[in-house]
């Protein structure tokens, strides 16, 4: 009896993890519209406006073109489903959960790759030359941004020996690793891809109304109703999930690693959406210092995040102590 | 009795051969030729399979035949029992789906009987255990493909590649030849048996392993030695293609493997630095070069050079593994390596059948001309999804779980004690990394601009669903890459065998492990459960989609397309393949092929056409093979004056030839 009501207790755990990240995906990106407006000096939509917006495409009617195929109707919930796996394996307020080492780091990322994949394909569905332009450039960005997370995988991984996230998390959040050179570079490095693989300025812009410096939107600019809703929705858990990834990897601490009572969770939740918040704050902050970059900089950009974690992936072969 | 049995069945593929040959002139032997292809492979399959699951002894058979002293040795153990299940699946499938495609061949007669002559002799490589019944099953190999390459002859570009892969073809075996006289030594023990229990000195290994490397290199497609296969496996009929990319290639990976895993025994180290670093720079160049193509065969041929560099990234990190005694970082990445194999054997069939479906729907290869097959030809559709997904390593498919073991590889390389390893592998590592996002791109272009979108030509509008046996063929290759991404615990166990008697130690168990994770080392340092992952996918989408029904309208309207508000009707302003891969090309094609753009655009007022062409210099033809080219031709030229000499100048030719070799022979002693 005890073993079923432990599990059950394990279980709803996991649950209340995979259910926090989606529940709360609409807040965060209302906390990062709302300092965004703020710091344009203009007072900014209700924090809540997210919620609203995609209630309101739920209500609407959705549009299909006329050769449109089954693709371009199942990517938005494939897309959704996807990001929203990633984001319920990676630790928020514990670690250890049920299911945290059914995938480690690295298939996590791809997991991402998978959802990138569906929503290129689904850009090119209609057959336009806006989605096209879109998933072209998204895979490009990709492409650059891949092996630039692949090497921050890397590095956490030869620092803690794992590649699960829940050891990691469980391991810097003691004092036992300290402060270390190359999981800067690795933050660095993280903060560029994180950028990149949300569509935010410099690399791309959420705002934009000019078609051709769209990136993301122009693949689903033919996604209307219920389909924009799921595409929205996953955006927004998308960029929860890369706020945790940094909350896991480089400030775990407050996460609950140890203890098992429900005090214990309740404070490290407190603690994780209280980082959780200040991170989607201080986004705008880095974004409204910046204009949007031409298309050929990119590689620029993410060299540059390449390049920092490959140093510090180098600087781990040279020794462990860096 | 598994030996026997697998040698009946290659004399049965003899005799289909044969038969089919003598029989062809009177009636079609198609169906004749493939049922049975499909017959006897399946039977291989299952002898082979039952043979390494059971975990078999290994057998050995000598035929009263082949040299005189030697005899032809034969031998099954786990690594060609592995070997058979690849060759063999791949053969009993491409048979199915030949049922219905080989139908439309305009002059079967010319692939008929070389096709189950192609299926024995790949089994006889891998069965055999001697260097001469090697060596000539290979010629065989390489012949009897040869012939199917160059079975559309009529047209001049299939000539052009059967010639370059026959060329490679000679290299290639010259090379393994001289590697087997070297490895062999003095007495000429060409027994496999001898060779593994000979000692070989290190310059003789060395050389050895170097020109396996070339040999068996040149037939899997390693870079520089790939330029034959975008040219030869587009050329041949589908089915055949899916072979010689699939199954083929694995060939040359298995000699590399017997070669240098089993017959050397313990080479240095750096030559493990050697082979990841041309497997690293060949996933790399593939993937570069599939992208800037727009024949679909064609860009499947290079994800093949791509598919092999990642194979040999595996073995690479095993040869340094295991010479430096790290035996369970050896057994990762050699099981790596072999998943992948089995892996790529399944999914590049898959997509090669793929690619001939729209073919024989729409008789064109050129993605610029195709287009929204996906309301013609749905089933096709969803299988070739399912190709592209899993190539590109997404979970939970099966090419994740190989590229995955072998990422766990590289995280285990820090024990290394070689400096030139340590530098080596992680870089290894971001080129890995980086030829599966661009793996990703190329197949988001493949089916977006082949499947997707609106048909570019008439043929696209008007193409047909296939024949079921071509169907069945492709939905069995696609349930398989699923099954292997959900469950492969069950492929590594199976594998296990191969893995422990190459490199020594295994895996642990994966059918042991709870809720059927894969764990390489230990499950606090890594693990990944594919069917844990789709059951999450499952129904975190099912969630999704109940949950949008119940709050959501259903209401769906049909419109025009919107493009934000200037919808062009024609079907030519939609993105091309060539202008997919634009900014990729921009960004890695202007420093790897030297891209140039070239836009002419005439001036305001001019009626003419405007032009966008985009000139890529191939670095491998320009820098390697154009000089070798041109020099063999001068030194032909100078040589030709040898050819009208004097008698008096030939016996003295001849004389001053003996007295060198003389000199050489003493010095050797």
């Amino acid at each position: 009896m005890a073993m079923i009501f432990g599990f059950l207790y394990e279980l709803a755990l996991q649950g209340v993890q995979m259910f926090i990240v989606v529940l709360i995906a609409p807040l965060v990106m209302g906390v990062t519209r709302k300092v965004r407006a703020h710091l344009l000096r203009r007072i900014g939509p209700p924090l809540l406006q997210p919620y609203f917006d995609i209630w309101k495409l739920m209500h609407k009617e959705a549009v299909l073109a006329h050769n449109a195929s089954w693709i371009y109707r199942v990517a938005p919930y494939f897309v959704f489903a996807v990001t929203w796996v990633a984001a319920a394996l990676i630790p928020t307020y514990a670690s250890g959960l049920l299911f945290s080492w059914s995938a480690d780091l690295i298939a996590i990322v791809a997991l991402l790759g998978t959802a990138r994949f569906s929503l290129a394909l689904a850009g090119m569905d209609v057959g336009t030359a806006f989605g096209g332009l879109g998933s072209s450039r998204e895979m490009m960005i990709a492409s650059l941004a891949e092996p630039a997370m692949l090497l921050i995988v890397f590095t956490v991984a030869l620092v803690a020996g794992t590649t699960q996230l829940s050891s990691i998390a469980a391991l810097f959040s003691t004092a036992a690793v300290g402060l270390r050179v190359s999981l800067a570079l690795a933050l660095f490095a993280m903060m560029f891809v994180g950028i990149a693989e949300n569509a935010r300025i410099p690399i791309d812009n959420p705002a934009t109304h000019l078609e051709l410096t769209m990136v993301h939107e122009a693949m689903v600019l033919e996604y209307s109703g219920r389909h924009l809703a799921m595409i929205e929705a996953a955006a927004q858990v998308k960029l929860v999930l890369y706020f945790s990834l940094i909350i896991c990897l480089f400030v775990p601490f407050g996460m609950a690693t140890g203890e098992r009572s429900l005090a214990a969770f309740a404070f490290a939740m407190a603690v994780y959406l209280a980082k959780l918040f200040v991170l989607a704050a201080l986004l705008p902050v880095g974004e409204t210092a910046l204009a949007k970059m031409r298309v050929f900089r990119y590689p620029v950009f993410l060299g540059g995040a390449f390049a920092a974690g490959a140093l510090a992936v180098f600087l781990l072969f040279v020794s462990r102590g860096f | 009795m598994p030996l026997v049995v697998a040698l009946l069945c290659i004399a049965a593929f003899f005799a289909v051969a044969v038969l089919a040959a003598a029989l062809g002139q009177r009636r079609d032997p198609t169906t004749t030729v493939y049922a049975a292809s499909l017959a006897i492979s399946t039977v291989l399959l299952l002898t082979a399979l039952a043979h390494l699951i059971a975990g078999g002894p290994t057998l050995s058979v000598r035929m009263p035949f082949g040299l005189p002293v030697l005899g032809a040795h034969f031998r099954l153990d786990a690594l060609s029992a592995f070997f058979l299940i690849v060759i063999d699946l791949g053969g009993a499938v491409a048979s199915l789906y030949a049922l219905g495609y080989g139908r439309h061949e305009d002059a079967p007669m010319r692939v008929l009987p070389y096709y189950p002559a192609f299926l024995a002799a790949m089994n006889l490589v891998v069965l055999a255990d001697d260097a001469f019944a090697f060596l000539l099953s290979w010629e065989f190999m390489s012949l009897s493909s040869w012939a199917i390459v160059i079975s559309h002859h009529r047209e001049p570009a299939n000539v052009r590649a059967a010639y370059i892969y026959l060329l490679m073809a000679c290299f290639g075996t010259l090379s393994l030849l001289l590697a087997f006289g070297l490895l062999a030594g003095a007495n000429g023990s060409f027994a496999f048996a001898s060779i593994r229990g000979a000692e070989h000195t290190a310059w003789a290994s060395g050389l050895a392993i170097i020109l396996v490397l070339i040999g068996a290199g040149s037939k899997a497609g390693l870079v520089p030695l790939h330029v034959w296969l975008p040219l030869a496996h587009p050329a041949a009929p589908s089915h055949a293609s899916a072979l010689l990319s699939g199954v083929m290639t694995k060939v040359g990976v298995y000699a590399f493997i017997r070669i240098v895993f089993d017959l050397i025994g313990s080479p240095s180290p750096w030559f493990g630095l050697v082979v990841l670093a041309i497997g690293g720079i060949t996933a790399f160049l593939g993937v570069l070069y599939a992208l800037m193509q727009h024949d679909l065969k064609r860009l499947l041929a290079y994800h093949t050079v791509e598919n092999i560099g990642i194979i040999f990234i595996g073995l690479g990190l095993a040869l340094a593994f295991r010479a430096n005694g790290i035996y369970f970082a050896a057994a990762l990445a050699f099981t790596g390596a072999l998943f992948h194999v089995f892996n790529h054997s399944v999914f590049k069939s898959l997509l090669f059948f793929g690619a001939g479906a729209v073919l024989t729907a729409t008789h064109e290869r050129d993605m610029e001309r195709l287009g929204g097959l996906i309301h013609r030809m749905p089933k096709t559709a969803i299988a070739f999804l399912i190709g592209c997904m899993a190539i590109s390593a997404l979970p939970p498919l099966n090419g994740f779980v190989s590229e995955w073991l072998t990422f766990q590889a590289i995280l285990a390389s820090p024990q290394l004690p070689q400096w030139g390893l340590k530098l080596t592998i992680p870089a290894v590592g971001a080129l890995l990394a980086l030829s599966a996002a661009l793996a990703a791109a190329c197949f988001v272009k493949a089916f977006g601009t082949t499947f997707l979108g609106r048909p570019r030509t008439p043929a696209a509008a008007n193409a047909v669903e296939v024949d079921r046996f071509s169907l069945a063929a492709m939905f069995i290759l696609a349930g398989l890459c699923v099954f292997a991404g959900i469950l492969p615990g069950i492929v590594i166990d199976g594998l296990a065998p191969a893995v422990a008697q190459l490199v020594g130690g295994v895996m642990p168990k994966q059918s042991a492990m709870a809720w059927l994770t894969i764990v390489p080392v230990e499950q606090s340092r890594s693990s990944y459960n594919g069917l844990i992952i789709f059951v999450f996918m499952v129904s975190s989408g099912t969630l999704t989609a109940l949950a949008i029904h119940r709050f959501a309208t259903r209401a769906t309207r049909r419109s025009d397309i919107w493009d934000c508000g200037f919808p062009l009707d024609a079907p030519q302003t939609q993105y091309t393949p060539s202008s997919f891969a634009q900014p990729i090309r921009r960004v890695f094609g202007t420093v790897v092929f030297r891209v140039h753009e070239v836009l002419d655009m005439p001036q305001p007022g001019d009626t003419r056409a405007g032009h966008f062409g985009v000139r890529v210099i191939d670095p491998v033809w320009r820098f390697g093979y154009g000089p070798l080219a041109r020099g063999i031709g001068w030194l032909a030229k100078h040589f030709d004056r040898l050819q009208f000499l004097t008698i008096r100048s030939y016996l003295t030719l001849v004389f001053c030839a003996l007295i060198l070799l003389l000199v050489v022979v003493a010095a050797w002693r």
